[in-house]
């Protein structure tokens, strides 16, 4: 593809990198994300996958944007209160950088349809805030054989680890979503807002090395950081022969809705 | 194998790599790049870039007044 005047200003910066280039950025400019979660994690992701010319963002959220997302959802304004999330997500992406293409799903993902949305994707971006979720992204991309990055936040902390077909998923690690309420939520335990834009900005960059083939990914590495101490820590992790969904003889064969976590708040 | 000319006369830092850089990514290795350049940063910098990225500066010439040339090969 030959880059307009105007796209080889926007994305000089990357051209300039030795490891990305024109090659590299014609591989995000072809590349088709899909972002789960219009929220905390998911704000970041879309700004900086927007910004960098990612041509396809696909964003899945079945919320609307309420006043207490906006301590840390960073891609919703104070206009956008009572706005679908993922329209509020696309317009600000579409002024951000009008090259992308911006497909949105108002609803949840669930076991029904997160095969179908996932397949029209080259990535999966895991932005959401609870576990049921967490392990149905992560056996849907395990099945699809999707990569993916998995990331949480809570509090002062954070985690994530980027899942490539072969490589140790996040049900191998943590093998299955603990009992409903065993586990608060943000809503219950709150989060510092600027930890969702640090988790999120990880993830951001994991997509983009994943798109141009640059370094290494966090593979079978899961990082956290805890922003009180600003603690780093990537911990080994190995794919599991016996996991549930990609073992030696998987046990799961069909996705499931696990019981969501019931919050006396109202989910946020 | 061909020879491109371009001319980065009237561009600035860091356009002036970026679009030496576009040049290169569309010719095939072996291929030779003549580029025009001012010099001052340019001169400093395009054969120190394209050196460090990976590339062949063959030559660095005078041309006339402030423009120089620089000769790559990809």
């Amino acid at each position: 593809m030959d880059f307009t005047e105007d796209q080889i200003q926007r994305y000089s910066r990357h051209i300039l990198l030795q490891d990305v280039g024109v090659e590299g950025q014609e591989k995000i400019s072809n590349g088709k994300v899909l972002i789960i979660g219009a929220g905390g994690l998911g704000a970041p992701v879309a700004l900086y996958l927007a910004a960098a010319g990612v041509g396809t963002i696909g964003i899945i959220d079945g919320d609307v944007v309420d006043l207490s997302n906006l301590q840390r959802q960073v891609i919703h304004f104070t206009p956008d209160v009572n706005k679908s999330k993922v329209l509020s997500a696309k317009e600000k992406i579409n002024q951000l950088n009008p090259d992308v293409k911006v497909i949105t799903y108002h609803q949840l993902l669930t076991a029904s349809n997160a095969l179908e949305i996932i397949k029209e994707y080259d990535f999966v971006v895991d932005g959401t805030d609870n576990f049921p979720v967490k392990f149905l992204i992560n056996d849907a991309c395990v099945m699809a054989k999707k990569p993916f990055s998995h990331g949480g936040i809570l509090r002062f902390d954070g985690q994530t680890i980027t899942v490539v077909p072969g490589t140790a998923c996040y049900r191998c690690v943590f093998h299955a979503p603990p009992p409903p309420n065993a586990v608060p939520t943000c809503s219950q335990a709150g989060v510092l807002g600027a930890i969702a834009g640090m988790l999120g900005t990880i993830q951001a960059a994991e997509v983009l090395k994943y798109l141009t083939g640059v370094g290494d990914l966090l593979t079978n590495r899961l990082l956290t950081f805890n922003a009180k101490t600003m603690d780093f820590r990537t911990i080994k992790v190995k794919h599991n022969s016996s996991c549930q969904v990609c073992g030696t003889h998987p046990t799961l064969s069909e996705l499931v809705d696990y019981e969501q976590a019931t919050c006396e708040i109202k989910q946020k | 194998m061909t020879t491109v000319k371009l001319d980065i006369t009237a561009e600035h830092c860091p356009m002036t790599f970026v679009k030496t850089k576009i040049q290169l990514s569309k010719l095939q290795s072996g291929d030779i790049l003549e580029v025009l350049l001012m010099e001052g940063e340019p001169l400093q910098n395009i054969p120190k870039s394209a050196r460090e990225q990976g590339f062949k500066v063959l030559d660095v010439s005078h041309v006339e007044g402030q423009v120089h040339k620089v000769i790559i090969e990809k």
